[in-house]
Order: structure tokens, then sequence, then C-alpha cells
């Protein structure tokens, strides 16, 4: 592991003293023109030609096109209710990263060249000209946000920092400075079909091996089907889950239960992604030509229904903006709500009763769940307030015997984020990550010394690995985050599968 | 940034990741393994050739599970799992063994 300085977890959360600027060397690698130009954006890992006048059109632009940016960027009182609940700020202790500092650095420009106190007195309304130094310090702390919302919450205006740094980062892009780690991967959407550059035949080759996999341990033939025409539901899930721990996992109890409930269904090469990096860049475009995708393959293989895998911004966009971005979806079965989540697929299973399921086959963990920033604050699972923090923990609960949840401020709709979310999973922000993660890994280690807990589990690719990366750092180990499919995995009985088939798989693992 | 490989200069990215695959020959891996204190055996061998070949083939790193089910097979089931790879490559087997060998670094949510 390499060095870095983990700040120290206490019994209860510790606001920092409020430092300037020490965080002000952090900023991911620029994209170069490679990775620019596939999503329509200038420049070569630097600011353009003009970019002054073309910041400023596009902010007015925005400003136009969202009344929302419009209102965000006037109404702040700077109350400070936001200003100790960011995870970055409550790591770093930066004073840009208290939410309100980091939405300043726009709005400071904001009135500099469209507010009249701020054309005429900048001084006095705290207005500032656009310089490079200014585009500099937002590059880097615009990606000190993971667009996770929780200061929103406590906002009491609901001012929505998410969508003022997505604004941020569309303007930065649109100027030559897009995010390497980003738009490299939304490049690979284009061209291949998911955020990993996974071809079809690997795939197919993947798959196949889970196919394997779970004949080995079963004894049962369930099925894990790329491009299959004429099946029921399209999965749509995130590359991930093809490709790391603990994530397939959660695809492998995906497809025990789609197996166990009798219905069909496929993964798509062309939509082998849930994941849609254009929500974290806040660029519509982008966002729209990757959902498309999926709108395209749902055509072509006929399917009658879409279900979402564990995903959180994945499922923040299906949710909210699937209908607009790629509807209408009248080609599929209007019994079924489109996109459905592969947890209210689960749930509605466990409620009629489909699943044979023996919790005691996770007995050997104790569980607490981490609510996926996306899914807790910008989208909903089930059909009733506050479903989405339900359905999950039910779940978890008919497949486990051994659950606690993590301190009341930080789960529901005040979970923190992970640390690594809304584009900055990625290794030249580690430093950031690991400070980040700091409010939940202190309400991890608080239930396991108060409760016993042994596994966190989790709803989002993002989450499973940057816990995976950062457990390790701060004294626990990287097997200690789950999928919660692949809780539902360890417990669910198929049919056919005899207890000595069970055993035997089970001496097998010990062995 | 460069790196120095048997006298040749050798182009790589912001990440130390090689930038034309095909400059790829073992002393790469040697020369990147010394700059992370790293001895690579015959265990870490393995594993480097197993990757290049399964780049060779689909053009992309195999999914862990294809790679320790391959590992599994060869070496012993003992080692068909990701805690073997990670005792090896401690930055992880799919970011530094992918490094070593020369092939892309995985994206995504990984």
């Amino acid at each position: 592991m390499a060095e870095y300085e983990i700040p120290e977890t206490h019994e209860f959360p510790v606001i920092p003293t409020v430092m300037e600027g020490v965080m002000s060397h952090s900023a991911p690698f620029l994209a170069k023109a490679q990775f620019q130009e596939p999503l329509g954006f200038p420049g070569d890992a630097g600011l353009v030609d003009g970019w002054k006048e073309m910041f400023i059109e596009e902010l007015g632009n925005m400003l136009k096109k969202y009344r929302s940016l419009q209102v965000f960027m006037d109404i702040c009182v700077k109350c400070g209710a936001c200003t100790d609940k960011c995870h970055y700020f409550l790591g770093t202790g930066d004073a840009n990263n208290m939410p309100v500092a980091r939405q300043d650095l726009l709005r400071k420009v904001y009135r500099r060249y469209f507010t009249l106190p701020g054309k005429y007195f900048p001084k006095l309304v705290g207005a500032v000209d656009l310089t490079e130094e200014v585009v500099n310090e937002m590059y880097s702390y615009y990606h000190q946000c993971s667009e996770c919302r929780r200061c929103s919450v406590f906002c009491p205006y609901g001012i929505d920092t998410a969508e003022v740094t997505m604004a941020a980062r569309d303007i930065l892009a649109k100027i030559g400075m897009g995010q390497k780690y980003s738009n490299e991967i939304i490049g690979k959407v284009f061209k291949i079909g998911n955020n990993l550059g996974l071809p079809e035949p690997a795939l197919v080759d993947t798959m196949e091996g889970l196919e394997e996999e779970v004949e080995e341990d079963t004894g049962i033939k369930v099925r894990y089907p790329v491009d299959e025409k004429g099946a029921d539901i399209l999965l749509v899930t995130p590359s991930a889950d093809f490709f790391a721990e603990p994530h397939v996992d959660g695809l492998i109890g995906y497809g025990k239960v789609f197996h166990a409930a009798g219905v069909s269904w496929t993964v798509s090469s062309k939509a082998s992604e849930a994941a849609n990096f254009g929500l974290f860049i806040g660029n519509y475009e982008n966002m729209r030509e990757i959902s498309l995708r999926i709108r395209e393959a749902a055509k072509e293989l006929g399917v009658k229904r879409i279900i979402f895998g564990e995903c959180g911004h994945a499922w923040r966009v299906a949710y909210n903006f699937l209908n607009t971005l790629a509807g209408p979806w009248d080609f599929l079965d209007p019994n079924y709500p489109v996109p459905q989540h592969i947890l209210e697929f689960t749930s509605d299973c466990i409620d009629k009763g489909i699943l044979k399921l023996d919790p005691s086959e996770n007995d050997w963990m104790t569980l607490t769940f981490h609510d996926s920033c996306n899914i807790a604050r910008a989208s909903r699972i089930g059909d009733y307030p506050g479903s989405q923090f339900e359905i999950p923990r039910k779940v978890i609960k008919a497949v486990c015997n051994n659950f606690h949840d993590m301190a009341d401020e930080t789960i529901h709709d005040r979970t923190f984020c992970c640390g690594g979310g809304g584009g900055l999973l990625t290794d030249d922000l580690m430093e950031l990550r690991l400070k980040g993660a700091l409010p939940r890994m202190e309400a991890l280690k608080n239930v396991i010394e108060d409760k016993g807990v042994t596994h966190m589990a989790a709803i989002c690719a993002i989450c499973k690995s940057q816990f995976t990366k950062v457990l390790p750092y701060y004294g626990m180990t990287m097997d200690q985050i789950v999928s919660v499919h692949q809780l539902v995995s360890n417990a669910i009985i198929l049919d056919g599968q005899d207890d000595d088939e069970a055993e035997n798989a089970e001496t097998d693992e010990a062995a | 940034m460069p790196i120095d490989v048997n006298g040749k200069s050798l182009e790589v990215d912001e990440e130390g990741y090689l930038s034309n695959l095909n400059e790829w020959e073992p002393a790469v891996a040697e020369v990147m393994a010394k700059a992370e204190d790293l001895e690579l055996t015959d265990d870490h061998w393995e594993i480097i050739n197993f990757l290049r070949e399964y780049y060779e083939e689909y053009q992309i790193a195999p999914a862990v599970r294809v790679l320790t089910k391959a590992v599994g097979k060869k070496l012993g089931k003992e080692k068909g799992n990701s805690k073997y790879l990670y005792e090896l490559f401690p930055y992880g087997p799919g970011k530094q063994a992918c490094k070593y060998a020369g092939l892309p670094k995985p994206t995504g949510c990984v």
C-alpha cells in the first residue's frame, strides 16, 4: 500500500479545524485530445484559445437552460448549514470543501459577469475576474465533490451542490479541461459498449465461466446469457459486475434469482454497461447517447422488460431520466415499471414466496448496509416514500440472520458517500478518496466494535470498488465489503439443489 | 515521461502504463517492478504471461474470476483465488499485473 496520511477515526464524529488550501494540490489528470474528441470536447489536456469568452458564454447558456442553476447561484444566504456535512470536508478540513465554499468558486465568477453589482462593484459582493488561476482552482475542487448531495439534505433552500459541480465540470470540459478518467471511460462505452472496454467475445467467455462456476457449486445449470433474442428481461448492469470482486458475486446472485423465478433474461453486448458517466461530467448529450444504447439493445433483442443491476448513479439516471433520454418505452410490457431495479424484482419474489432461502448460510457474517448516495437521495427503489431504504434491508434480512444498522446520522438520506463516487474513483485521486472515506469508515468501525458487525453490504459498483481499496488503510480487510445479491446467492436454494450438494459445495469452499 | 528499458526509451502514460503495447518485452516488467520494490518470481511470471495470452485473444485483461480459475487449474486450487493474486501483486492484480504485462489499465468502476 502506498503511503498516505489517514485521518483518525473517533467514537463520535469530530469536525476538523478549517484549513486553507490543504487539498489545493489535488486534481485528476486532464483528458488529452484522444479522450476529449469522442465526447465532442475541444482541447488537449489544457485550456483552448478563447477559453475565457467560451466559459462565460457557456455559463450564460446554462443559466438559461437550467433554471435551477440560476436559482442556486442567487439564493444561497451563507447560513452555514452545509459546512460540516461533506465527507470531503470532514476528511480533509480544507475550507473550499465546505459545500458553500466550493459552490462559491463558480458563484463568484457568476456574480462578476451576470449580476449588476458584480459588474460595477465586484469587491463589495465577492465577485472575481475569470483567470487561469480561478479556473485551475475550480478544476481541483469540483473534482473534490462526489455529487452525493448530502449537503443538499441540510440546505434550507435545497441548493443542489451536485448540479453546481456538474455545471462547472461541463463548462471546464468545453474549454479543454476535461477529466481523463471519466472521459476515457465514456469513449469506451461509445466504442465497445462498456466502461471497461470488455468486447463481446470476452463478455461471453466470462459469462460461460460463471455458468461453470455455479454448476460446480450447486449442481444446477444456471444460465448467464449474452445477446439472447426473445428473452423477457434485459439486464443492464455495471461492467464491474463482470470483472471485479465482490461485484461478480452479486451478478451470480441475479442469475440465480432469475433462474429460481423461471424468467428468461439476457445481457446485451451493446448495452453491457449500466453506468452513465455522462451524469458525472454534467453533459446532457453524452448522457443521452449512452442511454440510447439501452434503447437500441432492448429493441434489437425484443425484450419485454428492463432491469438494472446494483449500480448507484446508473439507477439515478435510469429512474429519473430514462424516459426523457431514451423513451418512449411503449414497446415494453406495460405491466412492469420501466426500468425496474433488481432489488425490486428480488423483493417481489421474496414476498411471493418464490425463492427458497436458507439465511443460516450467511450465519458466519454479521451484516450492516451502506446506503448508496444516488439511490438514497436521488431516486427510489420501490413505490412508497423511503422504500429505497427499506427494500435493501428487507432483502438482506430475508437472507441473513445477523444485521445491524450503522449510526442514524450516517444512513438513509443522511448516508455518507463512500468517498469515490461522482467520477472520482481513480488512482490519481487516491489521497482524496482515502480521506473522504473517513465518515463512513468511522461509522463502520463503531458498529464493528459495538455490535460485532463483520461485513458491510452495498448496492453500487463504485462503493464496492472504493471500499475494497480503502478498508485496508483503516485497519480492516478488503473482503469485508459484499454485494447484496452475493448474500442472496449464498442463501438461495435452487430447485434440485439437494442439501448434500449444498454441503459438498460448502466443504469444497472450506478446503 | 518515458522509462528506460535496455537502453531504449519507452513512452508510458501518466500512470506508468506502456503507451505502445507492441514495445513490450520481459525487461519492461522487470524495470517497472524494480521501481515499485517488487522482485518478480516465477509465480509472478505465470500471471503476467497468462494476462498477455488472454489479452492477445480477447483485447482485454481477464475478469478476476477468469483469472483465478485459470490460475487454480494450472497451479492448484489453493492458489485459485484473489488472495493469492494480491499476495503477488499488492496493488491489485488487475492494475499492477496489467501494467507489468504491458496491458492498458482496466477502467471503470473497478
